[in-house]
């Protein structure tokens, strides 16, 4: 028997410890001994961009829910760098099974402010069809999986998703963000240890943002953060600091390499820090100090990217002006035409719940629609598209 | 045309499935070079490969997380939980994830080609663990599709049909029967519908309505009660959900009587919601009420299984109760 004590002795995972990966510094300033990576000018701007922008849109939509306008909303702020710099590090059709909290992935791929807007309001252009809450997005053309609420299911499932790339052969990968408390879901430990069991090419990106909703990392696990799980299913794993673009960026690069290059997947624990509250539902007042929240506030992921590459004379401050005045304007406008957009016809209640719509389902929005002819003031939205199949039909018959 | 059991029918609709389609693949505990649990799988991997037909780790939810993600990306997933009493660690995937996806994501994405096969119902001295009928949990769940088989030739027909319907689908396999059940069975490739009830004896004074192992059950009920002279209409719904609501009214319409029988317990079983659909559809042409026979509402047996189940007997004793009505 090799490796065999005579005396017993415990090992807690104490023994070793984990590095954190960073390159930049909270001033933006690379590290002494920390290389430049390969991020190209253009690359840059436009992870920057989607940064920005990701923060002005969630400013601007949590003013909504507070108008009343909105029905619920959440920030991203704060974690703008975890995720708009692990999508970067990605190929664009690589595929995104996300969390609920990563609207900068979809910004960085294109999603548009208006896309944004329609699912936001769900109104009769969300791609959604207005059935879910505000920022469960979607975008099959920007390989993004919809989002559901339900914390985690997520992650087993891009197990299998990218198991399907791995047969496919076309050099494809899977990432799944999810956050610290979720991963104390049973969801996460079966997904890390079936990918690493059949050497599936995806990457587990756990956003260690400090909070599930009020509850703090310390009441979450006892171990030193996510990042040493992987040790228990013999799978690569990193921590980066999360508010620092450059080192997400590079971490992620060189995890998908591993991811599809070697079929290992990759587990990254990005330290960050949730600015905003959980929700606009959520009251952080209840259980953080402000001086805490002012602490990670001077580490802000968007400040730093901005100083690095305003040193690099990669962006000036007219350049931020101009830009952050535009993109205030567009999501402004955009707004205000998404919230006048008509609601999904009353039809689509029953569609999709299987490929085709089946007699049963047919039979019980016919009763609807009857019963809503005899209440219509009582069920307006239902009663509008309902008036719109008429005047269609009227129109038809005559 | 060759006689199969059951589990060699399934065997023979998986080893189509996959010759037809590279793209269906065929994962679960021990379902590998061991073949499963029950040798549903037997040869799949020698034949197709490592990559195609797998053990996973023992975890349910993580099966079905796979399943979901694996359809959802455009693979024919069919996965095996090795018992239908152990589905419940992967609830949440089914019920909150495989039922919605299509809905919830407004068709952008679906996880159609998600096949779950998995054994289920007693009579095998189970007990709690190894017995239970949990149909009716998931038949409360729009978007999935509900199938039961109740011999070899319809389990071949109707796995291919699961298999290569758009809709995800749960297929239940009556384990008693594995075995027990042998048939004629084409060698060929055959699909039956989903979505289709049969007729599986006509009659004309009372309708019995089942699925899986209990439609033997019933037909040697319907047998006793030939010799009394009551002649039974028989009725395998084969798909639950959604279920063919036209043929069991038409029938009743005609009979003007009705018995449901299930294993599972009677309180929130589908026989309940079989009996609610019909009293509206056929309220003035019946004759007596409608009646259910179940198993109790306890836990499943094991020395008392035999007195726990819905057997023939309970059967024959429910037709005569409403005949006589």
């Amino acid at each position: 028997m090799a490796n065999t004590i005579f005396t017993p002795s415990f090992m807690t995972g104490d023994e070793v410890s984990i590095p954190t990966f960073a390159l930049l510094d909270p001033s933006g300033a690379l590290y002494d001994g920390a290389q430049e990576p390969a991020l190209e000018r253009d690359h840059a701007r436009r992870l920057y961009h989607a940064m920005l922008a990701t923060r002005l849109l969630d400013e601007r939509m949590m003013a909504a829910q507070r108008q009343g306008r909105l029905s619920f909303y959440m920030q991203s702020t704060g974690e703008e760098a975890a995720v708009v710099g692990a999508t970067a590090a990605l190929h664009d059709d690589d595929m995104i099974m996300a969390q609920y909290r990563e609207q900068g992935a979809l910004m960085y791929r294109g999603f548009g402010i208006e896309a944004f807007m329609n699912q936001l309001f769900g109104n009769a252009l969300d791609d959604g069809k207005g059935r879910q809450m505000p920022i469960h997005y979607g975008s099959q053309a920007l390989h993004y999986m919809t989002i559901s609420s339900p914390l985690a299911t997520q992650i087993p499932q891009a197990t299998g998703y990218a198991y399907g790339q791995k047969l496919a052969g076309k050099g494809k990968c899977t990432l799944t963000f999810f956050g610290e408390g979720a991963a104390s879901e049973g969801d996460f430990h079966a997904a890390l240890n079936m990918a690493s069991v059949h050497r599936v090419p995806v990457i587990f990106f756990c956003r260690n943002n400090g909070y599930a909703i009020s509850t703090p990392a310390v009441e979450q696990f006892a171990a030193d953060g996510i990042a040493p799980r992987a040790f228990g299913y013999r799978m690569h794993v990193i921590r980066v600091d999360g508010n620092d673009v450059l080192a997400v960026w590079e971490a992620t690069r060189a995890a998908r390499k591993l991811a599809v290059e070697h079929n290992q997947p990759v587990l990254i624990e990005a330290m960050s820090y949730r600015l905003a509250a959980h929700s606009s539902s959520d009251d952080p007042s209840g259980y953080r100090s402000k001086k805490e929240e002012e602490t990670w506030r001077s580490k802000d992921p968007i400040a730093r990217m901005k100083a690095w590459m305003m040193a690099k004379q990669w962006w000036s401050e007219d350049e931020e002006s101009a830009e952050q005045e535009r993109l205030r304007s567009d999501i402004l406008a955009t707004m205000k035409r998404a919230e006048k957009q008509p609601p999904p016809p009353l039809e689509s209640l029953i569609e999709d719940v299987y490929a085709e719509v089946t007699p049963a389902l047919r039979h019980q929005l016919d009763e609807l629609k009857a019963h809503i002819r005899c209440y219509p003031d009582a069920y307006p939205r239902g009663a509008a598209s309902l008036d719109a199949v008429k005047l269609a039909n009227d129109a038809q018959a005559e | 045309m060759p006689t199969m059991n059951m589990l060699q029918a399934i065997n023979s609709a998986l080893d189509i499935a996959m010759a037809d389609n590279e793209k269906v693949i065929c994962f679960g505990e021990d379902v590998g070079v061991f073949g499963g649990v029950f040798r549903a799988t037997s040869h799949l991997q020698e034949k197709y490969g490592k990559a195609r037909c797998f053990n996973t780790p023992l975890v349910e939810q993580g099966i079905i997380g796979f399943a979901n993600g694996l359809a959802a990306q455009g693979s024919v997933a069919v996965a095996e939980i090795q018992f239908a009493d152990y589905i419940f660690p992967a609830f949440d995937q089914i019920v909150n994830e495989t039922a919605k996806f299509r809905y919830r994501s407004g068709n952008l994405f679906n996880v159609g080609g998600l096949t779950i096969r998995t054994p289920y119902g007693g009579g095998i001295a189970g007990g709690l663990y190894h017995s239970q009928s949990p149909e009716a949990y998931f038949t409360h769940t729009p978007g999935l599709k509900v199938v039961v088989p109740r011999d070899p030739y319809q389990a071949k027909g109707l796995l291919l049909g699961a298999i290569r319907d758009p809709d995800p689908v749960l297929f239940l396999e009556p384990k008693r029967l594995y075995r027990a059940a042998t048939g004629e069975v084409p060698k060929e490739d055959y699909v039956l519908p989903l979505g289709t009830a049969e007729v599986v004896q006509e009659g004309r004074d009372i309708t019995l309505v089942g699925w899986g192992a209990q439609m033997e059950v019933i037909l040697n009920a319907a047998r006793l009660a030939e010799e009394q002279d009551i002649s039974c209409e028989v009725i395998d719904l084969r798909t639950l959900l959604p279920w063919d609501v036209d043929c069991v009214s038409n029938s009743v319409l005609k009979t003007g009587r009705l018995i449901v029988s299930h294993e599972a317990p009677l309180t929130g079983g589908f026989a309940g919601e079989i009996a609610a659909t019909i009293q509206e559809r056929c309220f003035l042409y019946l004759e007596s009420p409608i009646a259910r026979v179940t198993g109790l509402d306890t836990p499943f047996p094991l020395i008392l299984e035999k007195e726990y189940l819905p057997d023939h007997l309970k059967i024959f004793e429910a037709i005569r109760a409403s005949v006589t009505f």
